[in-house]
């Protein structure tokens, strides 16, 4: 019997989101509304935000259907800056494919793909100037590769091995690269928010040109920190450009369990007073183009923006989850807004500075390249088979000089090291 | 030459005057929390600050503890040197991800390419009728994390040298100021009239700048029965009680609990064959129970009873029976009865 029921009112009812598709469902995405080009025109950088409301709940696209580029927002990239996009890109998902099979052959523990996702990291970051600070998620590795960040480095980190700049202490994937400005991914999600906000401020407040960027996904706004980022960007005006990456699923969870049966995640900066876009994620000129609209707006002393990229994450989580046990199978597939590179690779087709020939050679030779590097990063061993830092490290940098318990410590896991692997490991 | 400048002061004006140093001294050196600013904080700690060194070198912040540290990691990811408060240590929780997730770990995950150079600042501790929220000793939350020191003065001088020392550390630091000492070195006898800062020696605090460095105790009171190990508020206390009863106590205020001064505390226990560990908190996996266990593995076979603990309860601060709560004199000296009997 339940406390309090009374007779005369209706019973209350707890709701309890439930994504349209599951496992053998036919997934139709029909009710997703993709409006037209330009359907809101680019307004000045330094509109108001109470102005541009709109534009939290509308899409801002520039790859038409016909994939020409149109409208206001349009950024007018030459081809060669275009045809880089697309090859960094391309080399992110070889990248991909290419580590997750190593993880596939035993050769680390894990790993995360951003197949679907690309332009949120790459176009974006083309956008961005080199030594502006990126505070990224787990899901950002395209950042890395259009900062020409070795991918050699980026290998050493997921096989943890001796090469790794980080001593094996890191989750593959979890990269740390100052001199690229890209800040130490946590696995706490959505924690790098108000660092962000933190940068950008000491940034504003030492009158330096430097702006942050910061990402996230759709299921991690839900974290307090999220909120405290945004008030402290609010008040204090932070050259700071927060992303939501809104791929639709949080592991198995769908975006409505951080509210997106509601309003957009774009829409969230409407209560903060900041401005608010909401962007195709898959069209990467959108991408650019919103970008570039709210770093201009940054770097300008107009404050902070919330852009949401719309998009969808076309495989798995990560190595550890199937995603067939969760959602319908052919959801990439329907995905009303395509696929990014597709659509960047008939751009560039439709404009006659591209051909269906040179874009499958380019797959072959980036794929031939990311298999060269790898070979060259297996030199400095795979996970689980001996070649890592010294064990000792394991006490390094905890503090910057080790206090004496570690020191106890270390001694300790040495003499268990003498026990397991007796002399011969001594005279290593 | 001639001896520094040296200055009467309660231990909110040493601290004062630490901030003070600091913000002068190093140009990296930024105070935000809330009411910090324009008012000066609600415990008056960094009264004068913003005027003196500007708004976005002192400034005030949203109600968010999770966004002032926050703030502060990516202030430091900078190159800043952050020295946030926290109001009340009881509300630092919501900042808690931001201290053990990121702050204690960055150096270590990053290899060293980012550092966090981060004072935490918090008025800790009860004795003032704050209650259940505004009385609370979190410590061993702290150094049970690795990656964090945790400091806690007893004195105005080592307020200042403390703080200026961790200020200047290249790692982060909890510092928890124990507030019922702010204005007065408390006796734990709640009925007797409280003595001001100015009658104790600790109160003469030097104008400019100097450093204590950290991980090194202060043996405050020389002795041969038994060794208290204890640290702010219950300095004091211990000293006021040891006097009135009479023990030839050797009282050693750790001053940084992390790293912890082992050497003294050894040799002391060596010395006197007895320990008492004396702290506010709640007594189960209190920084007490680590304080016991290091000196059974250290110092068994020079002890001559069991490692005495003296804490507070394993409840909540309680509002009307503070005193009760309180580990004062009768609990202390019904602890020493025991430790000597045997």
């Amino acid at each position: 019997m339940v406390q309090g029921i009374k007779d005369n009112l209706a019973p209350l009812h707890l709701h309890v989101p439930e994504p349209k598709f599951r496992p053998g469902d036919q997934a139709d995405f029909s009710d997703i509304v993709v409006p037209e080009v330009d359907a809101i025109s680019r307004p000045d950088e330094h509109t108001n935000p109470a102005d541009i409301h709109a534009l939290a709940y509308g899409l801002v696209r520039v790859l038409g259907d016909d994939n020409q580029a149109a409208g206001s927002w349009n950024p007018g990239l030459d081809a060669d800056t275009l045809r880089l996009m697309l090859r960094k890109m391309l080399l992110l998902r070889a990248f991909d494919d290419r580590m997750f099979r190593a993880q596939r052959q035993g050769k680390t523990s894990f790993y995360m793909k951003s197949f679907g996702e690309e332009a949120t990291s790459v176009a974006t970051t083309m956008a961005l100037h080199s030594d502006d600070m990126c505070f990224p998620s787990y899901r950002q590795q395209g950042i890395l590769i259009t900062r020409d960040y070795p991918l050699v480095d980026m290998m050493n980190q997921i096989y943890s091995n001796s090469g790794d700049r980080l001593k094996g202490r890191q989750l593959p994937i979890m990269y740390s690269a100052k001199d690229y400005g890209f800040f130490s991914i946590s696995g706490n999600l959505t924690t790098q928010y108000p660092q962000a906000v933190g940068w950008a401020m000491a940034s504003a407040s030492r009158a330096d040109t430097r702006i942050s960027a910061v990402w996230c996904g759709d299921g991690s706004t839900a974290e307090g920190d999220f909120h405290s980022a945004l008030t402290f960007a609010a008040v204090y005006n932070a050259p700071v450009i927060f992303q939501v990456v809104n791929n639709q699923w949080a592991i198995s969870s769908f975006s409505g369990f951080a509210g997106s049966e509601r309003t957009t995640f774009a829409a969230r900066a409407i209560g903060y007073g900041i401005a608010g876009l909401r962007v195709d994620g898959n069209d990467a000129l959108a991408v650019f183009a919103a970008m570039q609209w709210a770093a201009n707006r940054a770097r300008t002393n107009g404050g902070p923006t919330l852009i949401e990229y719309f998009t969808y994450r076309g495989e798995g989580h990560s190595t550890s989850d199937d995603p067939g046990a969760y959602r319908a199978a052919e959801e990439y597939a329907l995905w009303p807004l395509g696929d990014p590179v597709t659509r960047l690779k008939d751009h560039l087709i439709a404009i006659g500075a591209w051909t269906n020939e040179q874009h499958d050679a380019l797959i072959l030779e980036l794929s031939d390249h990311v298999k060269v590097i790898q070979k060259e990063a297996e030199q400095n061993g795979i996970l689980g088979h001996g070649l890592h830092h010294p064990f000792e490290t394991m006490f390094e940098d905890v503090f910057e000089e080790m206090p004496w318990h570690l020191k106890e410590q270390c001694e300790q896991m040495l003499e268990e090291q003498r026990d397991k692997f007796g002399p011969e490991w001594e005279a290593r | 030459m001639s001896e520094p400048a040296t200055k009467t002061m309660n231990m909110i004006e040493a601290i004062n005057s630490a901030l003070d140093v600091m913000l002068g001294k190093d140009p990296e050196v930024v105070i935000m929390g809330e009411d910090v600013g324009y008012f000066g904080g609600v415990f008056r700690a960094t009264a004068g600050l913003q005027k003196k060194h500007g708004k976005t070198r002192v400034f005030d912040t949203p109600i968010s503890e999770c966004g002032i540290i926050g703030v502060g990691v990516g202030m430091a990811a900078y190159g800043l040197r952050p020295v946030p408060e926290i109001q009340f240590a009881d509300y630092i929780y919501p900042g808690l991800d931001q201290l053990v997730s990121e702050a204690a770990r960055i150096r270590y995950r990053s290899a060293n390419d980012f550092i966090c150079p981060m004072t935490v600042r918090s008025p800790f501790g009860g004795g003032i009728f704050g209650g259940q929220t505004h009385s609370q000793s979190p410590e061993s939350l702290f150094t049970h994390v690795c990656g964090i020191k945790t400091v806690i003065p007893a004195t105005p001088y080592d307020a200042k040298g403390l703080l200026i020392a961790a200020i200047e550390d290249n790692d982060p630091v909890v510092f928890f100021e124990p507030k019922r000492i702010y204005n007065g070195p408390f006796s734990g006898y709640y009925d007797r009239p409280v003595e001001p800062w100015s009658k104790h020696e600790g109160s003469a605090v030097p104008e400019g700048y100097y450093r204590i460095d950290l991980g090194k105790a202060a043996v405050v009171r020389e002795g041969e029965a038994v060794t208290v190990l204890t640290y702010g508020t219950m300095v004091h206390v211990v000293k006021a009680v040891v006097a009135e009863q009479g023990i030839d106590a050797e009282i050693i205020d750790l001053r940084t609990l992390l790293p912890l001064d082992i050497e003294t505390i050894e040799a002391s226990v060596k010395k006197t064959g007895r320990c008492m560990v004396v702290h506010e908190a709640t007594r189960t996996s209190g920084f007490g129970a680590e304080l016991a266990a290091q000196v059974q593995e250290r110092c068994f076979y020079h002890l001559e009873a069991p490692v005495e603990r003296v804490t507070g309860f394993d409840t909540p601060y309680p509002h009307s029976l503070e005193w009760a709560y309180f580990p004062g004199p009768v609990r202390l000296a019904r602890a020493f009865d025991k430790i000597m009997k045997d």
